[in-house]
């Protein structure tokens, strides 16, 4: 036996499992347990009780519109890289997921599980960031709604209350679809990866950028918007010169270091991925980058 | 603490109702409770890939479930996968064939994570296989008759030779 011990409770509706949350003290919520589960084998946490989500209706609905994709919070990856809506209004999250774990993770892993997880790694989470994602949450106060530029507040720790679950999780699409990309680099296929970077990018007919969304998960303790690369690019031609531009000043953020990756080599993958993931962008635009 | 759960399961066909403490991850319920020790267990947190089996259809790693989670499941496990009178699995037969075992410890993994993969993707190529194959662990180094099994039992169940 490898975990602690624990209660397991199984909440039959959303409502039920708040009210868990509220009376209970140590209480960690299971959702696809493939985060959780290895941190509890090996005893990192040793929650008193654990409250399995798996069973209540209405977490794992999908829907799309115009103007957004709404995800359940307890959709699999395999269901979404199964997803037509996905593949069609979602591809760089199609691109994401196919290196989150392998496909015996993911048959398993969810979407919320994933952002609530938070690893600044998470592929899932860098490409939330790309798209300003908004995620539901839901209390014993009612429903919040939590963009996510202020989602992570810290390393792994999402702006969620112990009180509150995550429900939903809403990506606002482009009125012009993108040309996208998802990068990473990673020591095997389905590790966490070192540095991952997305980008969503809109071109004018002559190949001017005039729109562009690039993210960086793994540099850092949590997941980043590259705003300042995004400004400094629009307006400019999606040509070589302008990639490697970008590449330099994302190479210029704060990377962390740890026991197996240096900083400095983080920095380096910043801005090799940064350069590939904006040209890959570019080749996937309409006009392809040929003005 | 920790109060024990009642859960009842089919695995390989065989109907078991069981109460397990809640703690107690899939694999371990195999083999500790139902004798089904085929089901390997090497990391124990999802890395190594010796602990696959087949959860409602989807390929899975067993110790990254706990047991009552698959309570009106329906498993299957390396246990199942030959015919009642002893004939082996086209992948089985491959595997020994081709030499793609030599411990045998990831064997029971390796071929349920590649039951799973070739059902969804029947025309698999090598690179196909191999990043299949990514998430389970071999440590004789036997990945090249491994792969070389598995591209051999595809043809065999897409029905083109054997």
């Amino acid at each position: 036996m490898k975990s602690a011990q624990f209660d397991y409770h199984k909440p039959k509706n959303l409502n039920e499992a708040i009210a868990l949350l509220g009376r209970l003290e140590d209480a960690k919520l299971l959702a696809g347990g493939q985060s959780l589960v290895p941190m509890m084998n090996m005893r990192f946490v040793q929650p008193a009780h654990v409250i399995d989500v798996n069973g209540i209706a209405g977490l794992t609905q999908m829907s799309a519109d115009v103007s957004s994709v709404t995800i359940g919070a307890m959709v699999r990856q395999a269901e979404l890289l199964r997803s037509k809506v996905i593949a069609r209004d979602l591809p760089v999250m199609a691109e994401a997921l196919r290196c989150v774990g392998h496909f015996q993770t993911r048959s398993r892993g969810t979407i919320g599980g994933s952002l609530c997880h938070l690893d600044p790694s998470a592929e899932l989470a860098v490409v939330a960031a790309l798209y300003d994602a908004e995620i539901s949450v839901q209390g014993p106060g009612g429903e919040r709604v939590i963009a996510f530029p202020q989602w992570p507040l810290a390393y792994m720790m999402p702006s969620v209350r112990p009180d509150e679950i995550a429900t939903k999780i809403s990506f606002p699409l482009w009125s012009d679809p993108p040309g996208y990309s998802f990068v990473e680099f990673a020591r095997r296929h389905g590790d966490f990866a070192i540095v991952a970077a997305a980008c969503l990018i809109n071109l004018d007919s002559s190949g001017i950028i005039t729109k562009c969304s690039l993210s960086i998960g793994g540099a850092d303790q949590i997941v980043h918007r590259l705003g300042n690369v995004e400004t400094s690019i629009i307006g400019h031609l999606a040509n070589e010169e302008i990639f490697e531009f970008a590449g330099d000043l994302a190479g210029n953020m704060d990377t962390m270091d740890d026991a197996y990756v240096s900083g400095a080599y983080r920095k380096r993958l910043v801005r090799v991925l940064c350069r590939r993931v904006l040209k890959k962008a570019v080749e996937r635009t309409k006009s392809g980058g040929q003005a | 603490m920790s109060e024990k759960k009642s859960i009842t399961i089919k695995v390989n066909g065989i109907s078991h109702s069981l109460e397990v403490e809640p703690r107690m991850h899939l694999g371990d319920m195999l083999r500790l409770e139902l004798n089904l020790t085929g089901t390997h267990l090497g990391c124990e947190h999802g890395v190594c890939g010796a602990c696959t089996l087949i959860f409602n259809g989807e390929a899975v790693r067993s110790c990254l479930m706990l047991a009552v989670q698959a309570d009106g499941a329906e498993i299957t496990t390396i246990e199942g996968m030959a015919l009642p009178d002893g004939t082996l699995h086209p992948l089985q037969l491959a595997f020994h064939e081709h030499h793609g075992l030599q411990c045998g410890f990831c064997t029971p993994g390796m071929i349920m994570s590649l039951v799973a993969y070739l059902q969804d993707n029947p025309s698999a190529d090598e690179a196909n296989i191999r990043e299949a194959l990514s998430g389970n662990i071999c440590r004789c180094t036997g990945y090249q008759a491994i792969v070389k099994s598995a591209l051999s039992a595809a043809e065999v169940m897409r029905g083109e030779t054997g």
